[in-house]
């Protein structure tokens, strides 16, 4: 039973991988067919060229930034607060959030904005792009700090207080190191969670604000493009980067 | 205490913008009657309720329970071995455990286009087979149900294996010796004793799995093509091409009814998120 575990396994994780790998090695491919023949670096230079693609990435950044440094910021506070003492209304809303399927979400945010839209000269753009993707990275953010907050000792705090800090004092001195691994955590959760959204950003984003899954979306929907592969690998990459970054930092 | 509201106060008021009022705008637009010109008007109506029986968007419905529970299923079958290999795995545990993981950190989208590069008539698999001359036409891979069921099992897979590892890492190994002392052979151990006991685990991986497979709306866009219609697809509709708000407002609901009667019934005291 435990070879044909084993065996099994090696399957398993190669129906995870391989469906990648595959296409990183097809970016290097000289042809535009799904048959090798010879390395080429052509589509790599596609999307140096492609405009589109560095706009939208550019916007992805940018709105994968702030929604995250705020979300990260407030969500953290918000965690230590439901630590503190309960409130139900508030776990129920984030909850509602966390559940809540993304196509409902983005098309109720759309209702939303507008009906703002009748009576403010607003239209949509960056700004309602980024407020969808604070709003909905929130609840990731608190659900991994809060988890850390199960395991800190209470009484570290009450010592703080007992020996003269400040309510805020005891929060910034003492607990806030504590969250810091959870903090980053959460960051890099919500941070790839905005990265990636299609669903929700495509019903909120205006035509100032294409990001970057919005054109991938495009091209895979027009069919054939090997410059999607490239740009694919580019991502996944640059995604395993960022992962193998924050592990390190965690360890030091 | 006071410091607790100042801290509870800007998350309060973002959910209260982009997830409460939402909601409230979602309810009262499905009570309302399609404007001329895509909004909504007056007057009042339950009618985007009653259309939901409608044979056509009840089929919807359906099928969208039936591909969501073949994904949820299949998701079962292949990740129990998984979790168990990992748990049982001793000291490469948690390599083999971040392995499942680490897919979940890359783009959900581009792992879904990776099956449309493998799967398409000029794609990896059909040209390897017309080159190894097995087929002669290129195989119908891709754009039908089969195509969406296996993008939402390769896209949710970890989602049903970490709940699943989580409760076979737990279980006392005494109690598989005791039913091997017992006479139990390994089969009849595995269907006596440890799959009861994983009940918890299966539960949440399958609540996990099921919810987000019944709402979605990207995998069965790209990989079942026009053909596939889900719900999710359905409220999209709604809300772009055909502009009827107040019935995409009310699948919407509906949608989301469902999702939180399912969650509610699997949920038990102690396992609470938030």
């Amino acid at each position: 039973m435990k070879r044909g575990l084993t065996v099994y396994a090696v399957f398993a994780y190669a129906f995870l991988h391989v469906p990648l790998l595959i296409l990183a090695v097809f970016s290097f491919n000289s042809s535009r067919f799904a048959v090798w023949q010879g390395f080429s670096l052509q589509w790599y230079r596609a999307v140096a060229d492609d405009a589109n693609l560095i706009e939208s990435s550019m916007n992805s950044l940018i709105i994968a930034i702030v929604a995250t440094g705020v979300a990260t910021i407030i969500g953290t506070l918000a965690a230590y607060g439901l630590w503190k003492k309960g409130s139900a209304w508030l776990s129920g809303s984030l909850y509602l959030s966390l559940v809540t399927p993304e196509i409902v979400t983005g098309a109720s945010l759309l209702a939303l904005f507008q009906w703002i839209f009748r009576f403010a000269h607003l239209r949509l753009g960056m700004h309602t792009v980024i407020l969808a993707h604070v709003g909905f990275s929130l609840a990731y953010v608190v659900v991994v700090v809060l988890a850390r907050l199960r395991s800190y000792d209470r009484t570290l705090e009450e010592a703080a207080l007992d020996l003269g800090a400040t309510e805020f004092g005891a929060f910034w001195r003492v607990t806030l190191p504590y969250l810091v691994p959870a903090i980053a955590a959460a960051a890099m959760l919500a941070f790839t969670v905005s990265i990636d959204d299609y669903v929700i950003t495509s019903l909120v984003a205006g035509v100032d604000s294409q990001t970057l899954p919005m054109v991938i979306y495009a091209m895979a929907r027009r069919g054939v493009n090997p410059a999607l592969n490239a740009v694919s690998t580019l991502v996944v990459f640059g995604l395993g980067m960022l992962i193998i970054l924050s592990e390190r930092l965690r360890r030091t | 205490m006071k410091l607790r509201n100042l801290f509870l106060a800007p998350t309060a008021l973002l959910m209260a913008v982009t997830m409460l009022a939402p909601l409230a705008i979602i309810v009262v637009y499905s009570l309302l009657t399609r404007g001329a010109y895509g909004g909504v008007e007056l007057p009042w109506t339950i009618e985007n309720y009653s259309r939901l029986y409608d044979p056509v968007y009840a089929i919807i419905f359906l099928r969208s329970f039936w591909i969501a529970a073949v994904a949820t299923a299949l998701c079962l079958v292949l990740g129990f071995p998984l979790a168990m290999f990992i748990a049982r795995s001793g000291s490469r545990k948690n390599l083999y455990l971040s392995l499942v993981i680490l897919p979940f950190w890359t783009s959900f989208l581009i792992r879904t286009y990776a099956w449309m590069f493998l799967l398409r008539d000029t794609g990896i698999v059909n040209s390897a087979l017309l080159a190894l001359r097995i087929i002669r036409e290129p195989l119908p891979l891709l754009y039908n149900d089969g195509a969406v069921i296996l993008g939402l099992v390769y896209g949710f897979l970890p989602f049903m294996v970490l709940p699943l590892y989580a409760t076979i890492e737990r279980l006392d190994p005494s109690l598989l010796e005791a039913a091997a002392d017992l006479g139990a052979r390994p089969w009849r151990a595995l269907v006596g004793v440890t799959l009861p006991l994983c009940a918890p685990g299966i539960r949440a991986g399958a609540i996990l799995v099921f919810v987000p497979c019944l709402g979605t709306y990207l995998t069965s866009d790209l990989l079942g093509g026009s053909k596939t219609v889900l719900i999710g697809n359905l409220v999209q509709n709604q809300f772009t091409a055909s502009r009827d708000w107040p019935f995409g407002a009310a699948l919407s609901l509906a949608l989301m009814a469902i999702a939180m009667v399912l969650l509610f019934a699997a949920r038990r005291k102690g396992e609470e998120l938030l």
